[in-house]
């Protein structure tokens, strides 16, 4: 089984049925595993705050939802995750490419990976950070625990754990 | 009329209906007029109103109107094509279009100026788009729930403001008692 058909199935089994994506090169398998799941809902965002909008709604409604993810969001949701996702006590799983990592090809990635973390930390957002292929075993468990407390919580996902970036 | 006034208005129409209200001087307004839980009153997050109803219309049946300004509606253009391609026939986006940020000192908008918020809806796609007088709010809300369809309204309106109190509600309240309106 392909890792993004992994992941995919522990939102399914988590019953998360609305996710929106905005895309990153690294996330394109499991955003067309997401696209093609009839059990989810997948809406495209235009930006990763009016996401994190969508999904505050759809919890709102019922809804487990997600958020698919560069970390160069990180610099563009700081003030939504603050004062709707935490100020409101909402879930979201937030399934991030963690770019600038080692095997990064584009420099400029680097620079907001270098504050990814830091951000993160400051934010007081419980992360997760998916080097090797195994280290998605605690998926669901992180699900679980992010439903459990209602918070945002990060998923950064490397270069390595998606297995390099092929031929650049 | 000013916001406020289309607001008192439109407050028997709304309060049979789940109502994402925009951050700031809309959702102090409409919490001194008609609180109650089946209001989303947005404390922070400029923007996002007509997202969060979106998403929240996408995820259960019943209709959902978001409350927006022009300003904040210029902060979140992508959300235009984003509703007009998940289009959810419970959804009412009502854009209070008095061409200022409001709650700020009205300073003027774009959407004052030269842009055309209807326009700029109707080129991303949005189907459903009435632009309506600020007296005539309250006959096209009702004419928009009653379609069953999609819309996107534009109410035309004076800038100006009353003087109110901010909300004191604890927002993990707001959240809580909204949920179960929306789940009753």
């Amino acid at each position: 089984m392909s890792i993004s058909s992994k992941i995919v199935d522990d939102f399914v089994a988590n019953d998360v049925s609305f996710i929106t994506t905005v895309p990153c090169k690294q996330l394109a398998g499991v955003i067309d595993e997401v696209e093609a799941r009839p059990e989810i809902f997948h809406i495209p965002s235009n930006k990763e705050d009016e996401g994190m909008g969508l999904c505050a709604g759809a919890f709102m409604g019922g809804k487990r939802p997600a958020i698919i993810m560069q970390n160069t969001a990180i610099g563009v949701t700081i003030n939504t995750l603050a004062t709707l996702t935490q100020y409101y006590r909402m879930p979201l799983p937030m399934l991030i490419s963690y770019r600038g990592e080692l095997r990064e090809p584009v420099a400029c990635q680097v620079e907001m990976a270098v504050h990814t973390k830091a951000l993160l930390n400051q934010m007081n957002i419980p992360t997760y950070h998916f080097h090797k292929e195994s280290d998605a075993d605690e998926l669901d468990a992180i699900l679980k625990y992010t439903f459990m407390c209602n918070k945002p919580v990060a998923i950064l996902t490397d270069a390595s754990f998606w297995g390099g970036y092929g031929d650049q | 009329m000013i916001r406020s006034e289309i607001l008192r208005e439109i407050a028997p129409i709304l309060r049979d209906q789940l109502v994402v209200c925009n951050i700031g001087l809309p959702s102090q307004e409409l919490h001194m007029i008609d609180d109650n839980a089946k209001n989303f009153y947005m404390l922070g997050t400029m923007g996002l109103s007509s997202s969060i109803g979106l998403g929240l219309a996408l995820a259960q049946d019943k209709t959902v109107i978001s409350i927006d300004g022009d300003g904040s509606v210029l902060t979140n253009l992508g959300t235009l094509p984003t509703i007009a391609n998940n289009v959810a026939d419970n959804y009412i986006l009502l854009i209070i279009d008095n061409g200022s940020y409001g709650s700020t000192g009205d300073q003027p908008t774009y959407a004052g100026k030269k842009t055309k918020l209807e326009n700029v809806a109707k080129a991303c796609g949005c189907e459903n788009v009435v632009v309506c007088k600020d007296v005539d709010t309250a006959k096209t809300l009702q004419a928009a729930i009653d379609s069953k369809q999609m819309t996107i309204i534009v109410s035309k309106c004076d800038s100006g403001n009353i003087k109110l109190p901010v909300i004191t509600m604890d927002p993990v309240v707001i959240r809580d008692r909204f949920m179960k309106a929306v789940a009753s």
